[in-house]
């Protein structure tokens, strides 16, 4: 008989069940796997982006819990239990959320590497501040490098969804 | 029009917005296994003896892999080819891949690496070019001009020196340009896999999947047929991807020698290793002007740091000299450019390829001429700029030109004439202006076949698709593609198919460098859609009766302009047509008009046409620490026209972006030890964090305005937006700086240490300045003397063979990018 | 992409067992809050513990009893909520503007108090990957034997930059250290070593528990922070001052602190003290300055050159004193800072 080992870190030991985009999910991964990694390679979850896996880009942003973090710096081991947000559940019933379509039109995703981090950040911003000036879509922005468009059309984008939400929930 | 001009999504948007653009690194396959590589610790050895067994036989390893694997030189440059995948006994900086390790875990991978054993005999480092002036010994190459010069050029448009004697004054100064690099958000990735019949595919984040393709078959001696390369949409790439990368041969060959498929995703300091940025360029400007402030000659001289490695640097050392007289009219121009080689990563194109550094130096020069001569510098710019359809003194043949207007748009905008030198202290506003290809008038090996091609499939149902080389890298090229051929069919973006960067599948594009894609790929599928609609109308006309010229494309449907009614929707027309002629397929391709620069090194620079831009930029700076922010930029760019504004104006505002980055705080530095402690020659900060690119917080206002007046030589009288109009943003910064303080900066990165060492100076009595004070002697060869056109030259050199007379495609290297 | 070593993992519920897992597995095991400053360590290779012990679930760490006589934090209270917190200003400005200019908001959201004061000291040969190391063949810090900021040194100076701990040992804060057999209160002052290496006097198997604060009524602070950008950046120089005066502005107590500057927050003693008895004036400001300036001795190991950083002290020290008198100083705050936050 041959004997074969599995590589430690090739072992799925960890297990965690999470609510991912309003969805709940088991999954079983490598106990030193962050939850970048395991939203990338263990769940197939690819909108989210990596740009230095150090905290230094801001391109692997989530929502946990509804807050924006770092996915490259929590420990998915961590996240058991919790709610997660991710680009790919941004949208609902077929449809672009307005940031979204706002990105889309307005020319804020240019090669598009960090839009899905910006997306959820911004999210973030407007569903707890749902009219937040330049100033403060800067500020919350500020995580967020993007590399081609000097922000300004990002910025743009962002105020034309906060008008375009409320203008649907005030009517 | 319904499409061109108009503010669009662009069609890749909604992929974009819902994270399902399929970047390199997002690809998984089935059994694929990881790469990492082994990176030399030392900038300059040779590798003694290395040892692999004990990675080999770690267990989750599949394969390693060293130089002997992959031993075949390759480079961008059919003149260049000094690379090799994995270095085989040379190691010529810190990073130079040496070994591979293939594993089913990527950590398993980068730890085996540790396994690897490998002996180095340390030789001498060479860290700037003065250093490699005088250390010819040990050469980084065993080529190039002599010692570590790796290319020099001479040229000389007419006799400067009687320039000179013409003059009413003549200016002198040194400038220092740091180098700097992409920083592309994406890290480069590869997937390689050997398909079903033995063929190998590989998608990468590549700017130039044609030149990989090339690159792939050299090494790996396998017919460029059974090579299949996708260029995944890249996640930023400013030109950093433009070159084939060793990584990217590493996993080719590892996927074909284990059968499964082999992904590498860089780490970030991995991509600072890669580099390919900015090269750091000294020059000496020497320029006679008239009182008025006319050129009456000019010469210039640019040292060059390579880095390690060929890239693309004898057609950046041209650059460094190309375009000084495309901008304004000089009418004697010389120009000489060195590069040597150093032991650091190697530089190449980044936005702006070569003519970045020089413009810095020529336009603060002019600041510093209009002040000795009283004369306002927009006004000095005015008066110099050169006008539509001039041929330049290296002859250059210029197409529409306006640069006047877009001087006069910012001026107005910023409302300079309140501003300039009239500000309280610290504050200021500088200008400057720039130019730029719409793609290089020739590729990288020599050739007569087009530069961009395009295949237009019609389908029974409507449905367009369209097939081209061009690789999309965030800048908008499908959707320029998409854009021009929905405006000839009378269709929506939303109806055409894009097949893009993938070497099976769409006719040949060069690739995404030199701002050559739209005008290129575009006129193409111009010709490729107008011919479509061509033999739809022929059929169309006939089905309904109605004289060709009469028919319309619009609205998805081919109707009668005059009696409107009478129509066939586009997929009935296409039907038609199909019945009339069988099936409807078109290509259209696009060359380069010639160029009537013969002379040798004429080869860099020409382009069908050129844009420019004009900007200005305000600065508030603190006298006490030398703090400086920047509240405003406006800025004026001729775009010929814009084919979808929204995308045009974010090529500009991004340009911006990265050019104050560049102006105030971006620096790819190096840091050498003590050389009794430890050999090492190491790039300072290979982070996202210590490499400072502004962020949201950094980032000011920008006005942008579009000059939109139709070059003819563009698609719908389009032309480049992407390199631009980050020319003029370093040189408008310390023009402002001296407009705040009375100092000038002659060096960038421009930051508050460096004006506080000028406020010094100030203080002190001496020249209020920081920025280099000499030139080293260069060996330089014999200029090769080329009359301008004035003087009645030709286009070749006098003291040379003319080109034709030698012409031979199986020698000659023709450069361009 | 960057992988963490391999370690085991452990979730205590309470301190009591936080502090007996951290007794039996010594100093290879280390506790997790945030995340943010030990995992990238850990991804360079530079911290690679056996043990990482997740202090997200113990409650206790995560309250803030905030009373007119005192405060208390919890270690585990994030850098986000405290900025966005109405309860810490006035006296407390400083400590809500250190912490609203850390990082980055994602990372802020993640950060806790408790890690930013236990932050690893900075270093531009130290904070780098495992590869660049062995390209300088490392540093004494990790696994080497050299110091390549001050070659020949035999101590590390590696920079302390964390922005809470300037501004806490302004407001005069003390924190609660728990292990297995003891529980302390050391002065925030005096937790710090001069000592990139040994740089906290922590001891490994101590969890900080709480950052304990007097009353401030009567106080008034702020947090001046240098960096190249907006965001992300450390601090490379960082001044705190907080002051408590008499009705007439005479100055009857004051401290001034500065971070990144030195291994550990120094505290400007002298300059301090000269302001005490005085109006906060011209006279007084610029004595104040030069003092604290003298003890800067910033290092050629972060961003900006050092001599520009120590000359920079002196205009933030004055620009900090201007603005506890009442000066209008928002211009300048947000030049350097890039923002209107606090
Ligand atoms: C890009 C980037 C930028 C940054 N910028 C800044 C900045 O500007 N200013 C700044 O101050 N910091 C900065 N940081 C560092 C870090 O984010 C903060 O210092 C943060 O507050 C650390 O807290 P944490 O909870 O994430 O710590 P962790 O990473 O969880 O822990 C840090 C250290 O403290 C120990 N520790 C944590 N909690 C306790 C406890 N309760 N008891 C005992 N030991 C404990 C850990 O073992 C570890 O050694 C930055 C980090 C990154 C990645
Ligand atoms: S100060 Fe010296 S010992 Fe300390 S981290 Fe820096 S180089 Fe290493
Ligand atoms: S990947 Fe850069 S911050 Fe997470
Ligand atoms: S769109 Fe390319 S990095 Fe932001």
């Amino acid at each position: 008989m041959i004997l074969v080992t599995l590589p430690i870190e090739s072992q799925k030991t960890a297990h965690i069940r999470l609510t991912l985009n309003g969805e709940a999910t088991d999954v079983s991964f490598a106990p030193y796997k962050t939850l970048l990694e395991v939203l990338r390679e263990d769940l197939g979850h690819t909108g989210t982006k990596h740009g230095c896996e150090l905290g230094e880009c801001g391109a692997c942003a989530v929502l946990l819990e509804g807050k924006a973090v770092l996915s490259c710096l929590l420990l998915a081991v961590e996240c058991d239990g919790k709610s997660v947000l991710t680009v790919e559940g941004l949208g609902a019933d077929g449809k672009l959320h307005p940031l979204q379509d706002a990105f889309a039109d307005l020319g804020a995703a240019q090669c598009g590497y960090c839009t899905p981090a910006i997306l959820v950040t911004a999210k973030a911003l407007l569903d707890s501040n749902p009219n937040p000036s330049r100033e403060q879509i800067r500020e919350a922005l500020s995580g967020n490098l993007c590399r081609c468009t000097g922000y300004q059309q990002i910025f743009e984008a962002v105020e034309a969804a906060m008008i375009k939400i409320a203008g649907k929930t005030s009517c | 029009m319904r499409v061109i001009g108009v503010p669009r999504r662009r069609v890749d948007a909604r992929a974009k917005v819902t994270g399902q653009t399929r970047f390199a690194d997002d690809i998984f396959l089935p059994r694929m296994a990881y790469c990492k590589l082994l990176r030399s610790p030392h900038p300059h050895a040779r590798i003694r003896k290395m040892d692999t067994s004990r990675a080999a036989a770690h267990n989750g390893v599949y394969l390693v892999l060293s130089g002997k694997d992959l031993p075949i030189e390759y480079g961008i440059l059919p003149v260049s080819q000094d690379e090799q995948a994995l270095c085989v006994d040379h190691v010529r900086h810190v990073g130079d891949p040496v070994a591979a390790v293939v594993a089913r875990e990527e950590l398993t991978a980068f730890e085996a690496l540790d396994l690897i054993d490998v002996e180095y005999e340390l030789l001498t480092t060479i860290a700037d070019p003065e250093e490699a002036l005088a250390t010819p010994a040990p050469r980084i190459h065993e080529y190039g001009e002599e010692g570590n010069i790796h290319k020099r050029v001479s040229l000389e448009f007419g006799d400067v020196e009687q320039g000179f004697a013409e003059a009413d004054e003549v200016f002198e100064d040194t400038f220092f340009y740091q180098g700097n690099t992409h920083l592309p958000i994406e890290q480069h990735a590869s997937m390689a896999i050997k398909d079903p019949e033995g063929k190998l595919t590989i998608w990468s984040s590549t700017q130039t999947p044609h030149y990989l393709h090339r690159a792939l078959a050299k090494v790996l001696q396998m017919p460029p047929g059974h090579i299949r390369v996708i260029a995944t949409p890249n996640g930023g790439g400013f030109g950093g991807k433009s070159d084939p990368f060793n990584h990217e041969i590493v996993v080719a060959k590892a996927a074909l020698l284990l059968d499964r498929p082999v992904k590498i995703c860089l780490t970030r300091e991995e991509v600072f290793y890669c580099h390919r940025g900015r090269h750091p360029v000294l020059m000496k400007f020497k320029t006679g002007v008239k009182k008025d402030g006319t050129i009456t000659g000019m010469h210039l001289q640019t040292l060059i740091d390579g880095g390690a490695y060929g890239s693309y640097g004898v057609a950046s050392t041209f650059y460094t000299g190309a375009l000084q007289t495309v901008t304004y009219h000089v009418p004697r121009y010389k120009f000489q450019g060195c590069r040597t080689f150093t032991n650091k990563p190697p530089c190449g194109p980044k936005r702006g390829h070569g003519t970045v550094q020089p413009r810095f130096g020529q336009e603060v020069q002019l600041d510093k001429i209009a002040e000795k001569l009283s004369i306002d510098p927009a006004d000095l710019r005015l008066r110099i700029a050169e006008s539509s359809n001039a041929v330049t003194a290296n002859f250059f043949r210029l197409s529409v030109v306006n640069l006047s207007e877009c001087i006069r748009r910012v001026v107005k905008n910023s409302d300079w004439k309140e501003k300039f030198r009239k500000m309280p202290d610290g504050r200021g506003v500088g200008l400057a202006c720039s130019a730029y290809l719409t793609g290089a008038g020739l590729p990288i090996y020599w050739n007569k076949m087009p530069h961009s091609g395009v295949h237009i499939k019609f389908d029974r149902g409507g449905g367009v698709a369209v097939f081209c080389g061009a690789t999309e890298i965030g800048q908008g090229s499908d959707d320029v593609l998409a854009g021009i051929v929905a405006e000839v069919l009378g269709l929506e973006t939303f109806d055409i198919r894009l097949y893009t960067g993938d070497t099976d599948l769409g006719p040949v594009d060069l690739g995404s460098y030199s701002s050559r894609v739209t005008i290129m790929a575009g006129n193409a599928a111009l010709q490729a859609a107008e011919r479509g609609r061509e033999m739809i109308a022929e059929a169309a006309a006939e089905k309904l009766g109605v004289p060709k010229e009469r028919l319309r494309f619009a609205d998805k449907r081919v109707f009668d302009s005059a009696a409107p009614e009478k129509c066939l929707t586009f997929a009935q027309a296409v039907c038609n047509a199909e019945a009339r002629f069988g099936t409807i397929g078109t290509m259209g391709s696009y060359t380069p008009p010639k160029s009537p620069a013969l002379y040798k090194g004429g080869g860099v620079g020409p382009s069908p046409t050129y844009s420019y831009t004009a900007a200005v930029v305000e600065v508030a700076v603190n006298p006490a620490t030398g703090w400086i922010t920047v509240p405003k930029i406006w800025i004026a760019h001729d775009i010929g026209r814009a084919l979808n504004p929204t995308l045009v104006r974010g090529q500009v505002e991004g340009s911006v972006y990265m050019g104050l980055g560049e102006a105030l705080m971006e620096e790819q530095e190096f840091r050498r030890l003590p050389k009794k402690l430890s050999h090492a020659l190491v790039h300072k900060f290979p982070s996202m964090l210590e490499y400072k690119s502004p962020t949201s917080l950094d980032m000011p206002e920008v006005i942008t305005e579009l000059i939109e007046e139709p070059d003819p030589r563009g698609p719908f009288g389009a032309k480049e937006v992407g390199q631009g109009p980050l020319l003029p943003i370093m040189p408008a910064v310390a023009n402002a700086v001296y407009d705040a303080l009375g100092v000038r900066i002659d060096e960038v990165p421009i930051t508050p240490e460096k004006i506080m060492k000028a406020l010094a100076e100030k203080k002190a009595g001496r020249t209020p300045r920081f920025g280099p004070n000499h030139f080293p002697k260069v060996n330089w060869p014999e200029a090769l003397r080329v009359p301008p056109p004035w003087e009645g030259g030709d286009g070749n050199a006098v003291n040379d063979v003319p080109r034709a007379a030698k012409h031979n495609p199986e020698k000659e290297k023709v450069l361009s990018p | 992409m960057m992988r963490l070593p391999l370690f085991e993992f452990r979730m205590p519920r309470t301190i009591d067992e936080a502090v007996l897992i951290l007794d039996g597995e010594g100093p290879k095991a280390m506790p997790l809050a945030g995340g943010t400053d030990l995992l990238p360590n850990m991804k360079r290779r530079q911290q690679v513990p056996k043990t990482l012990m997740s202090l997200r679930y113990i409650e206790d760490l995560n309250r803030v009893r905030m009373e007119a006589s005192a405060s208390r934090l919890g270690a585990c209270v994030t850098l986000a909520d405290i900025a966005a917190d109405p309860r810490f200003r006035n006296g407390l400005t400083a400590l809500a503007q250190a912490a609203s200019l850390v990082a980055t908001p994602h990372i802020r959201n993640m950060a806790t108090l408790g890690g930013n004061l236990c932050l690893d000291t900075r270093c531009n040969y130290y904070d780098q990957n495992y590869e660049w190391r062995k390209a300088i063949d490392f540093c004494l810090k990790k696994d080497g034997d050299t110091c390549w900021v001050a070659p020949g040194s035999l101590k590390c100076m590696a920079v302390s930059s964390t922005d809470t701990a300037p501004a806490l040992i302004a407001l005069g804060a003390r924190v609660r250290l728990v292990s297995r057999l003891e529980e302390r209160e050391v002065l925030l002052g005096e937790l710090y070593n001069n000592d990139g290496l040994d740089y906290i006097k922590r001891k490994p198997n101590e969890i900080l528990a709480e950052v304990l604060l007097d009353s401030l009524h009567g106080w008034k602070s702020t947090y001046w922070k240098l960096r190249r950008r907006g965001s992300f950046d450390f601090p490379v120089l960082s001044v705190a001052a907080a002051a408590r005066f008499t009705e007439s502005g005479v100055v009857e107590d004051a401290r001034i602190v500065m971070g990144s500057a030195a291994s550990r927050p120094l505290v400007a003693l002298d300059a301090a003290k000269t302001l005490v008895g005085r109006p906060l004036n011209g006279e007084s400001i610029a004595e104040a300055a030069v003092l604290a300036a003298r003890i800067a001795k910033p290092l050629d190991n972060t961003d900006f050159d050092m001599s520009w950083r120590k000359r920079v002290t002196g205009e933030f020290v004055t620009c900090a004193l201007r603005e506890l008198r009442g000066d209008d100083v928002s211009g300048e705050r947000l030049s350097y800072m890039r923002t209107h936050s606090h």
